[in-house]
């Protein structure tokens, strides 16, 4: 079975592997690199448990193939939050009730954190389009989308 | 046998290396490695090319050429490119529209293949390595198909003169129960001089709604003007039974959807310059 | 969030200091920075991954199995069939005495659903296993299926299940469980109105973003560790302690946060073999269903049909309720006689009704085996019950609300299976829907109360 390196940075550490060619980054993430907060809930790039940042853009990392993240900049949950100060979206999830079994938490994280970056004052549509590739079996979306539109404000002030 | 990924600088290196059994080819991954991870234990390997080319949108003197690798996303956000935000915006959540490619798009069966239907209506012309054709003989043609599609062109319709619409159960991202395109050109006395429609779901790929096309010229898009093609909207068609709607529930509301986008009457839609 | 405190205020002391007070959940903080440790965030050196082959029929005789062109292929390390399970047939509320055992591990001679297990392939990875099963090769007679309750019960039916003999679970009370209260025809004969109506569902998939699995690691001293997101986890040890006849002190059960469960993860499923691949094997084994396998495999809510007739008198009493409750289990057991039981206790619902026959049949079908989902046995019911209420009050030209505080039950009222109602709260939770709602009822439903009739 031939081994490829793969080099990227995971929330801005150096990473370098020797992989089985064909791996998917969420197989590497979870299971050569130990960063677990990706989830597999579906392989099929339907529920978004598995979101990552590559590059600055929301990305599935069921279906995307390690080998092609070589020198890219991955972002994940498990890398958000500071010298142990959760970062805003980690706070208002936290606070707004927005998980209950947790696991689509690290996507919808991953997905409202691409949103915020691009657009820091959603609309409420806007935060329901951002995260319409992210499946949640518990909640029924509103605690998350609320928690998201805070996230939003409480950045705003902070600029401010 | 283990999975392997093989990467090339040139289309006509990964063409070489996509003539040996087992290997697929890999633009953004959603149809090919969902299928690996699904347990299809036909792929053994995949092949990609990196050449810009594949990777390019060029708007032209009213001619757009998009490179296969293109994203769905990155047609979204392209500022010559509004007439198609609405069917690129079509195709799956944010994370897919990041990955999903027009190549890809050309392959991806019912009930998926969204864009792949607007780019019908447009009469696309499909390039590849081995040279161009026509999307409808693309599309009759591409299980068999082995060259890697380098790009898409076509000639951008007129303001409002391009019309889509996809029908899901779920909003914003649900998969489609059907999409239906349109190009459609009018005379001065508003009556139809030229048609395209192309509809998704109705069949095991995209397919022209010919019968309707032929019903609507000389007609204005009025109710009475519309009815000789909606009665025949169905014809040739061979809807699908899945997960998301029976073929009898698709030939059932493709009238109505159809005669709403006809009629201007779907949300969003701007038809009027 | 408001919380009441006039209702029953004589019954309890005012002294809640957590009820009504939002307080953090434990888990959240592990949630959000994707700390929470869920099964599958494990990986042993060495970790085999197994796949299985399932029935591509509905039902079927298996006349032979051959695995010697999987064994041979590269990264295979084991491959089992039914002779391997020591105590192969099973069910898993024997636990409680509701048997027989109805149920294989692994199909022995035959396939009773679409997806039914039968050969499990035990691999160095992921995809030797799915390449091994493709190879794995089952030669099936294709037998007649049957997948419509009511097709299933008439007579000359392709039975489903040997273990039963017939389509339908036998109750001590007979062909179904049974509820006989008062004189329902009498009922019905002295009624102003019958309302016979048919409320249908069908198999509702529980579709938890995380799907079941389990990952055992041997510990080296015949010893077990299984790492699951069972929701039932006391239940599943001692179910795998009897299928493969090892006591229950060599099996180390850990679960922790289900990623999502709704009461489709309560049946025994993925352990007993996986720990019977790690046995075997003396490596690390995970078993954990593809999205495909979680909608296809993993029982649903079971299909239900109800039919309820019901005899009603112009001032809103109902009288007489006759209901005929229909759970389709599937091909085996599991949950299904618990939750068609359930139906028999609930059917007059929350109302007081003096005449009353219910009869509920838990029957069995070619379909995907049904089990627990949130409320089974009673949900369905509720839905068919409280349209039959709409419509009783549409038909007797009553307002929908009025016609269900003349019905509600209060303490001190028989109920259908005589246990008297203590505890009653739905005339006080109705008078509060009633204002919440904006939905105004008569001053005389606005005194009620559920202490005392006649209030």
């Amino acid at each position: 079975m031939a081994k490829v390196p793969v080099q990227f940075t995971l929330n801005g550490a150096e990473k370098a592997e020797f992989i089985d060619s064909g791996t998917t980054l969420l197989h590497a993430l979870r299971d050569k690199i130990g960063d677990t907060s990706p989830k597999g809930g579906c392989h099929q790039g339907t529920c978004g448990a598995c979101s990552v940042i590559i590059d600055g853009e929301l990305r599935l990392s069921c279906l995307t193939l390690a080998e092609t993240c070589n020198g890219a900049a991955i972002t994940t949950t498990s890398g958000l939050s500071e010298g142990g100060v959760l970062h805003p979206l980690q706070r208002a999830f936290l606070d707004a009730f927005a998980t209950q079994c947790g696991f689509c938490t690290p996507g919808m994280i991953m997905a409202a954190k691409v949103l915020l970056d691009h657009t820091p004052n959603p609309s409420r549509d806007e935060v329901v389009e951002a995260l319409s590739g992210n499946i949640c079996r518990c909640t029924g979306y509103e605690p998350i989308i609320q928690a998201v539109l805070t996230a939003a404000r409480s950045n705003s002030q902070n600029a401010a | 046998m283990a999975l392997a990924l093989q990467t090339f600088s040139t289309v006509k290196d990964a063409n070489a290396a996509l003539k040996a059994t087992g290997t697929r080819y890999l633009g953004g991954g959603t149809l090919v490695v969902r299928a690996a991870n699904e347990g299809d234990v036909s792929i053994s390997s995949f092949v990609r090319s990196t050449e810009p080319s594949q990777s390019a949108i060029t708007v032209s003197g009213g001619t757009v050429r998009i490179g296969a690798s293109v994203t769905m996303a990155a047609i979204a956000r392209h500022p010559d490119l509004g007439t198609l935000t609405r069917a690129a915006r079509a195709v799956g959540g944010p994370a897919i529209r990041n990955m999903a490619t027009v190549g890809g798009n050309l392959f991806a069966p019912t009930p998926y293949g969204d864009f792949t239907v607007a780019l019908l209506a447009l009469d696309a012309t499909v390039s590849t390595d081995g040279g161009d054709l026509p999307i409808e003989t693309f599309l009759a043609k591409r299980d068999g198909s082995h060259a890697i599609v380098t790009s898409v062109g076509f000639a951008l319709p007129p303001q409002g003169g391009f019309r889509f619409l996809k029908v899901s159960r779920i909003k914003p991202k649900g998969i489609s129960v059907l999409s239906i395109a349109a190009v459609l050109e009018q005379a001065a006395d508003g009556t139809v001089s030229a048609a395209r429609i192309a509809l998704g779901c109705m069949a095991d790929r995209p397919m022209r709604a010919k019968a309707a096309e032929k019903a609507l010229l000389g007609r204005k898009l009025t109710s009475d003007g519309i009815a000789p093609a909606l009665a025949v909207a169905s014809e040739g068609t061979s809807p699908t039974t899945d997960p998301i709607a029976s073929a009898w529930y698709r030939a059932q509301v493709l009238p109505v959807h159809l005669g709403r986008l006809l009629l201007g009457q779907v949300a969003g839609m701007e038809t009027k310059a | 969030m408001e919380l009441r405190k006039n209702y029953f205020a004589d019954q309890r002391k005012d002294d809640l200091h957590e009820i009504g007070q939002p307080r953090p959940r434990s888990d959240s903080p592990g949630h959000v920075t994707g700390k929470t440790a869920y099964f599958a965030d494990r990986n042993f050196p060495g970790m085999l991954h197994l796949k299985m082959v399932r029935s591509p029929h509905h039902h079927a005789r298996i006349r032979s199995i051959d695995t010697s062109e999987a064994e041979k292929h590269p990264g295979v390390v084991n491959i089992l069939t039914a002779k391997d399970v020591p105590h192969n047939v099973y069910t898993i509320l024997i636990l409680i005495q509701i048997g027989p055992e109805d149920e294989t591990v692994l199909a022995d001679g035959k396939v009773r659903w679409k997806g039914e297990a039968v050969v499990a392939v035990l691999a160095e990875t992921e995809r030797a296993a799915q390449e091994a099963a493709a190879k794995v090769k089952v030669d099936y007679e294709v037998l007649p299926a049957v997948f419509d309750m009511e097709e299933a019960l008439k007579p000359g039916a392709p039975i489903v299940n040997e273990y039963h003999g017939q389509n339908h679970y036998l109750y001590d009370s007979g062909e179904c469980r049974k509820v006989r209260f008062g004189d329902v025809e009498a009922g019905f004969a002295g009624a102003d109105h019958i309302l016979e109506q048919t409320y249908q569902s069908s198999p509702i998939e529980h579709a938890p973003t995380e799907t079941t699995g389990c990952i055992v690691a041997p510990e080296g001293n015949d010893r077990f560790t299984c790492y699951t997101n069972t929701q039932a986890m006391f239940f599943t040890l001692d179910n795998a302690s009897i299928i493969l006849q090892m006591p229950g002190n060599k099996l180390h059960f850990v679960g922790g946060t289900v990623g999502g469960g709704f009461g489709g993860k309560v049946d025994v499923i993925v352990e007993p073999i996986a720990i019977l691949g790690a046995k075997l094997t003396g490596r690390p084994v995970s078993f954990i269903y593809s999205r495909e396998e979680e909608m296809q495999i993993s029982s649903p809510r079971a299909a239900e049909k109800v039919v309820i007739k019901d005899g009603v008198m112009k001032d809103g009493r109902i009288v007489a309720r006759k209901v005929t409750g229909y759970t389709d289990a599937g091909a085996y057991s599991r949950h299904s006689p618990y939750g068609a039981q359930k139906g028999a206790g609930h059917y007059p619902g929350p109302y007081t009704i003096p005449n009353v026959w219910i009869d509920t049949y838990c029957v069995y079908t070619n379909r995907t085996p049904s089990s627990a989902m949130r409320g089974f046995g009673v949900t369905i019911g509720d839905f068919a019950l409280e349209v039959q209420m709409d419509k009783l009050a549409r038909l007797i030209g009553m307002d929908p609300l009025e016609f269900r505080f003349v019905n509600a039950y209060r303490d001190g009222d028989m109920k259908a299976h005589r246990q008297p109602t203590e505890g009653a709260a739905l005339i006080e939770c109705m008078q509060e829907a009633s204002r919440a709602a904006n939905w105004p009822v008569a001053e005389k439903y606005m005194a009620m109360s559920s202490y005392a009739k006649g209030a």
